[in-house]
């Protein structure tokens, strides 16, 4: 799957998005095999209060299942308008 | 109903005319315009906005249709910008138009108050003395509960 990156998110991790394969079942087990990684993905995910993410460019919350999802995106709360 | 996410500056004035023009049923119309602010104590430099490609476009339409279901509304226009812009600069407006001024204005606010929280921007403040991202406000989030 794809999985995007964007603000803080993007700039700790260094990259706007990445393809990962995964066998992670939730969003949370998603992000811990990212946070196992290397010490920036651990950085970016290190309070997930701090983060939202969207499926499939919807809002979800991090324990909704990846089943069928084809493209994952984490970035801090939304500051438009 | 019309929805711009847009790098390029757009003129209030042409923007507002053409929403009102051939609206014969519609005895209201409601615009609001966001405009990059500059600091005070600290004076900024430039404001950056990133957002979201395909998500941010979804969203603001999701957006608009919530407010078209909620309030008599005949039409709806929003553009946001994105990129970097400087203080005075427009970033954003709404226009509503509706039979009556209740359901313009309400159906303003309502787009803005969720715009701010739900539509996939983020704003980066350059100033002299560094960059940050804008933190969300707990009062943004709160704002969507009197709907």
């Amino acid at each position: 799957m794809d999985v995007l990156y964007f603000a803080w998110v993007r700039e700790r991790i260094g990259l706007p998005r990445e393809r990962i394969e995964t066998q992670a079942r939730t969003v949370d087990e998603l992000v811990g095999e990212l946070r196992a990684r290397e010490e920036r993905y651990a950085a970016a995910f290190e309070d997930l209060g701090a983060l939202r993410v969207a499926l499939d460019q919807e809002l979800a919350d991090f324990s909704a299942p990846l089943d069928g999802v084809r493209e994952v995106a984490f970035f801090p709360p939304m500051t438009g308008g | 109903m019309r929805i711009s996410v847009q790098e390029a500056a757009f003129d209030l004035g042409v923007e507002s005319a053409g929403f009102a023009a051939g609206h014969t049923d519609m005895g209201a119309i409601v615009t609001f315009t966001g405009l990059v602010r500059d600091l005070a104590d600290d004076p900024l430099e430039a404001m950056e906005i990133e957002h979201y490609p395909g998500m941010t476009e979804k969203a603001l339409y999701a957006i608009a249709e919530q407010a078209q279901a909620r309030f008599a509304l005949g039409d709806v226009l929003i553009i946001h910008r994105h990129g970097r812009l400087v203080p005075g600069e427009m970033i954003m407006m709404v226009a509503t138009a509706a039979p009556h001024r209740k359901d313009a204005f309400d159906g303003a606010s309502f787009l803005m108050d969720y715009l701010k929280s739900r539509a996939p921007f983020w704003k980066r403040e350059i100033m002299a003395s560094g960059a940050q991202w804008v933190a969300s406000k707990e009062a943004d989030e709160d704002a969507l509960g009197r709907w």
